[in-house]
């Protein structure tokens, strides 16, 4: 079926071409890095948690690539917002397919799950559960 | 230049011999195929050598006394000769070995001769307009070895720089390797004038053909060469086969680069002697349907003529250019329209990644190809991570030029 064309709704253009939460925090409690060598996608994913060292206050990204990989992070930094890092790490490739709103083609679900694994992997390093340098999907 | 004299293709004849341009993607539109650099679509009597082969006459080649086997054996080791035909190779057989394409060509010659060859203090001077299989391999093999690797310059409008190629290739240059055709740009690297002078400095020059062979008459021997490789898929043949040439007393010294069956001819325990040229680099039950059917490709491109194929897609090329320079949002890489170029184009839409760009393409059936054409370090120079390219060949038209640009102009809306 065609997903090019459907793929480009006007969220996911409006998301892309005015990003939420982009730039980057004075002071993350982690900040992480990914790439999908696919697009040459580069996405920062920085979060910054609430007193009790386990629900995201706020969360913020910088990068550049496709249209996909860009809106995707910027709903998803939206979406963090007030989850517990558990939450995070239970998101699974739907969530972020649901929050675009599109079916991504199979080629192109790297460019959506990008922010996603950036942010669960920054997760994980700070609760030292994984030992990651730059995350990559592909 | 010859292509004055060519006679112009007859690209609605050429197109019913290629059953795949008659069918639909998407939601039904009629497939527009762009791609032909990565690779090339097959004619019937291409894909008929393949299945009378299976039909026919399969078997194993070299050794069997059987009947298929002696078919098989034939046609095989005959499509060697074709091919050495093909590009001007005077050597037939002994100057053209099978491999699985021009990136096994590259590590069959940078194994089997750079191995040996290179050591502390060689160099081995490339393009920066090279694909990976080279750049790649000879990176890797001088590391091995301890030589050192130079890149001659490409400067803004995607031209090699001659004089920077001059000062690199030196005494100490063991080898030139360089593409014939930027698989990016579209330029043509004036291999001539660097086999000169490759040949000045005592060294040898390896030039990849994949972008060059299946577009135009390619001569080996007037280009003064000393290996020249080649693969199959982009010339209208099947996958899984490509070919090296190979100067006959240069491949007769080199030793092998895969061991085995085939490619010996006595083994003791202790001991084993190579057989000769090709098969010394033929180990293993090779590709033997698909040698046989890219003896047919040949002979498909040498009927239609390779002169009118590099005419028409030049004429295409020139008017894709003209086109798509109609939009002032759309940069084009490589030598400026009127010069001489291949029918590669690269470019960027702004504010449009080259992925968005192509899914959407893909939407009106148009198929492009996105991304760094592996050819990463050249995108590096060039500032950009990924370009879209539309490459075309003998059987595409100006109507599906025009299609191009109505799916550029699409996304350029889409993304305003």
């Amino acid at each position: 079926m065609s997903a090019g064309r459907d793929m480009y709704r006007q969220q996911i253009l409006d998301h892309y071409k005015n990003p939420r939460n982009y730039g980057e925090l004075d002071d993350p409690t982690f900040s992480h890095v990914g790439e999908n060598p696919l697009c040459g996608d580069e996405i920062r994913v920085e979060v910054k948690l609430d007193e009790d060292d386990e629900t995201i206050e706020y969360a913020a990204f910088t990068g550049d690539g496709c249209a996909i990989s860009q809106a995707s992070a910027s709903m998803l930094t939206d979406e963090l917002r007030g989850l517990t890092l558990k939450e995070l790490a239970a998101l699974d490739r739907e969530d972020v397919t649901d929050l675009l709103g599109v079916d991504v083609s199979p080629m192109r679900v790297k460019c959506a799950v990008l922010s996603e694994k950036v942010a669960q992997d920054g997760a994980a390093i700070y609760e030292g559960e994984k030992e990651v340098d730059v995350t990559k999907t592909e | 230049m010859s292509t004055q004299a060519s006679e112009p293709l007859d690209v609605e004849r050429i197109r019913r011999d290629f059953p795949i341009l008659g069918r639909e993607v998407g939601a039904g539109d009629r497939l527009i195929y762009l791609d032909n650099a990565a690779t090339s679509q097959t004619p019937d009597p291409v894909i008929d050598a393949v299945s009378e082969y299976y039909r026919g006459y399969n078997s194993n080649v070299h050794r069997g006394i059987h009947h298929l086997s002696e078919e098989a054996s034939i046609a095989y080791e005959e499509a060697h000769d074709r091919l050495a035909e093909f590009v001007g190779a005077s050597g037939g057989r002994e100057e053209l070995v099978f491999t699985k394409n021009t990136t096994e060509a590259l590590n069959l010659v940078a194994h089997a001769w750079g191995l040996r060859e290179l050591g502390p203090g060689d160099n081995v001077v490339m393009t920066e307009m090279e694909h990976h299989s080279s750049l790649v391999t000879w990176q890797q093999i001088a590391k091995r070895t301890g030589a050192e690797v130079r890149y001659v310059r490409v400067d803004g409008d995607g031209h090699l720089d001659t004089d920077h190629a001059r000062e690199l290739v030196d005494e100490d240059t063991e080898m030139v390797s360089t593409v014939h055709v930027s698989n990016v740009l579209g330029t043509m690297t004036p291999v001539a004038e660097l086999a000169g002078l490759a040949h000045e400095h005592g060294s040898h020059i390896f030039v990849d053909g994949a972008q060059a062979v299946p577009h135009r008459p390619v001569d080996v021997e007037e280009l003064g060469v000393d290996f020249y490789a080649f693969s199959g898929h982009k010339m209208c043949g099947p996958t899984g086969i490509g070919c090296l040439y190979g100067r006959a007393d240069l491949l007769a010294a080199m030793e092998p680069f895969m061991y085995g069956g085939g490619m010996v001819r006595k083994v003791t325990f202790e001991e084993t002697t190579w057989n000769d040229v090709p098969w010394k680099f033929e180990a293993g039950t090779p590709l033997i349907a698909e040698g046989i059917a890219l003896a047919e490709a040949a002979d498909y491109l040498e009927d239609v003529g390779l002169d009118s194929i590099d005419r028409h897609e030049h004429e295409l090329t020139e008017y894709a250019m003209g086109r798509l320079e109609e939009f002032d949002d759309l940069e084009i890489y490589g030598p400026p329209r009127g010069e001489e170029r291949t029918g590669v184009v690269s470019f960027n839409l702004e504010n449009v990644h080259a992925h968005d760009l192509a899914s959407i393409m893909n939407d009106h059936a148009v198929a492009i190809r996105p991304g760094d054409h592996c050819t990463q370090p050249l995108h590096d120079s060039m500032g950009i991570t990924a370009s879209a390219r539309a490459s075309f060949y003998l059987y595409n038209t100006k109507a599906e030029v025009d299609a191009l640009i109505e799916a550029i102009d699409d996304a350029r809306q889409l993304f305003a």
